[in-house]
């Protein structure tokens, strides 16, 4: 599918998803700031770098992904940005406030998806978008006013009676994005906002995160899945043990970090025949178990090479996303 | 200070409205078994206290201890319950609202929850005619403070609390303790004089001595006193659990 190298300049504003008014004309200059501009950032745990001179700018209108293993550093980046936990180095500014200084006003223009749902289990799903407006200082006539367009967003509009505990996960996500734009934020952070989620519902978040973009939000998300982060991302970083490692496109990453084509082989004692036959026809090579991954510019050696032997299948296809984050970060689980 | 604490107590409100019925039965229920239980039934036994039936000395005691119990059941299990089980404080938090504001809307409303329940107390002296007139009706504000009081105590250890079992604690080691020291359900003067000093360093004391004057007309020894302890320890309770709750969620 096709991935936009960059963000669009000109965000189109689609009507339909503008949830509250228009909001004020904002002066030019503000609008060409960067709408999140993190430098040095450094947070420690018990003397820990989990964090460390962490540096990236977020434009206005782009989908900006962090990638990265578990303890990466991606949650705790999000909290620090949020003005939710104080960082022990470095300077943030959020839409051109100064965090934590001013994280506070900064968060009337910010709409948060964390990675744990904590929908209000004492409300009905109206009562949760409503009773959240008012901590935003919104008056609760508004806020009606406002439901039905965010239920219909979410694709929620039949279940806006419903308890929490009537929802199913898929819906609490929904549900959660939907009160995150309940103050028509300008700028959406979501801390994994598909994990845990079956396909279907994986797509039905990736379609209304795709028309917050097209709607001229700028969005940050955390992710571990890398299809969630080619599909959506306009720029995304690899964070590996607090820093980032790279920084770029989706296309862009793949085309400068990795071969261009992967050859899995598969079947047994393949490890033996990759050394044996495969390294030297092909750029890189790394086993794990009974599977060589194979990288490369020109397949033909290899799948002419692969055919000889009996019993070994193989996979041909372009490299992608998930290949570069394994090359940057390795193969070990990090837990 | 800003106002923004009064959307927590908003929420709360709207939710404790959802079960208002069942509340409210609770509130008038449960004192009701005490006094008929304990106040007629060990009353029986008891003869007079201080020259008058020992159902009437005990409402005056009960018009503190349910509201004290009101207000730490509320801002420890229900509190907890927000801050941890349902991560109701976090998602707040992701809004423009501040850990103080969080904190103090929760005191205030189990302030306000606790208050309930002692003036469902004053609802059944009027009944059972141990209060009389309007003159009684002064002890809400002072129920109140109580309140105040012991929600912002029970918010330490709530903002400190891992799980529901650390309350049991509070209630077993503190609370119950101070309950048979503080006149609740005894006189006071009835305990030797040293165990009566420690008595008057806890706010009960203080809670049931102006209970008393102020539906029976007791002599209160300190009422301003009694008044600014009772506010003094819900106003370092809840800055305390201000403090930790900042240092437990900040991290």
């Amino acid at each position: 599918m096709p991935i936009p190298a960059a963000p669009p300049a000109t965000p189109a504003r689609d009507p339909s998803m503008t949830v509250a008014d228009p909001p004020a004309t904002v002066p030019a200059a503000r609008d060409a700031a960067p709408m999140l501009r993190v430098a040095s950032l450094r947070k420690l745990y018990g003397g820990r770098a989990v964090v460390r001179d962490l540096g990236f700018e977020v434009r206005r209108g782009e989908c900006f992904g962090i990638l990265g293993p578990n303890g990466a550093g991606k949650t705790t980046t999000l909290r620090c940005c949020l003005g939710l936990t104080h960082a022990d180095g470095g300077t943030i500014e959020l839409g051109g406030l100064p965090v934590p200084a001013a994280a506070r006003l900064a968060r009337y223009r910010v709409g948060v998806v964390p990675q744990f749902d904590n929908l209000d289990p004492d409300f009905t799903v109206t009562e949760n978008l409503v009773m959240y407006a008012r901590y935003f200082d919104i008056p609760k006539r508004v806020a009606r006013e406002r439901v039905p367009r965010l239920l219909e967003f979410a694709g929620l509009a039949d279940r806006a009676a419903a308890r929490i505990d009537q929802l199913s996960g898929g819906m609490k996500r929904r549900l959660t994005l939907a009160r995150a734009l309940v103050n028509d934020p300008d700028v959406l952070f979501l801390d994994e906002p598909t994990t845990g989620l079956d396909p279907q519902a994986r797509h039905l978040i990736w379609d209304g995160l795709k028309r917050l973009v097209a709607a001229g939000k700028t969005l940050i998300l955390t992710t571990h899945f890398m299809d969630e982060a080619e599909r959506l991302c306009n720029r995304l970083c690899v964070m590996d043990e607090g820093s980032i490692i790279a920084l770029d496109t989706p296309r862009g990453l793949i085309e400068r970090l990795i071969e261009p084509v992967v050859v899995e082989v598969y079947g047994e004692g393949v490890g033996a025949w990759a050394e044996r036959r495969a390294r030297a026809v092909v750029e890189r090579l790394e086993v794990t178990g009974e599977t060589a991954f194979c990288y490369m510019h020109d397949p033909a050696p290899l799948l002419a090479l692969a055919r000889e032997e009996a019993g070994l299948k193989v996979l041909r296809r372009a490299a992608n996303l998930e290949d570069v984050f394994i090359k940057l970060t390795g193969r070990d689980i990090r837990d | 200070m800003s106002g923004r604490f009064w959307h927590l107590v908003e929420r709360n409100f709207l939710v404790w409205r959802k079960l208002l019925v069942p509340s409210l039965i609770a509130n008038l229920a449960d004192p009701l078994i005490y006094l008929l239980g304990l106040g007629f039934g060990l009353g029986a036994l008891v003869g007079s206290v201080d020259g008058r039936p020992y159902s009437t000395f005990l409402a005056g005691g009960m018009l503190c201890f349910s509201t004290l119990n009101s207000a730490s059941a509320e801002a420890l299990y229900s509190a907890f319950s927000r801050l941890k089980v349902q991560r109701t404080w976090e998602g707040i938090l992701h809004a423009p609202m501040t850990i103080t504001d969080v904190v103090l809307g929760e005191w205030l409303w189990a302030a306000a929850k606790a208050t309930l329940s002692g003036a469902a107390i004053l609802v059944v002296m009027y009944g059972f005619g141990f209060a009389r007139g309007v003159a009684p009706l002064a002890v809400l504000p002072v129920l109140f403070a109580v309140g105040l009081c012991f929600s912002g105590v029970a918010l330490i250890m709530t903002t400190l609390a891992r799980g529901y079992d650390f309350f049991t604690y509070y209630f077993t080691l503190l609370v119950t303790p101070m309950g048979f020291l503080s006149g609740v359900f005894f006189p006071l003067h009835q305990l030797p004089a040293p165990v009566q000093a420690v008595a008057w360093a806890l706010p009960l004391a203080h809670a049931a001595s102006l209970a008393r004057g102020l539906t029976l007309g007791d002599p209160m020894p300190w009422p301003w006193i009694s008044l600014a302890v009772l506010i003094a320890y819900g106003v370092a309770g809840v800055t305390i659990a201000a403090a930790i709750a900042r240092r437990r969620l900040t991290r």
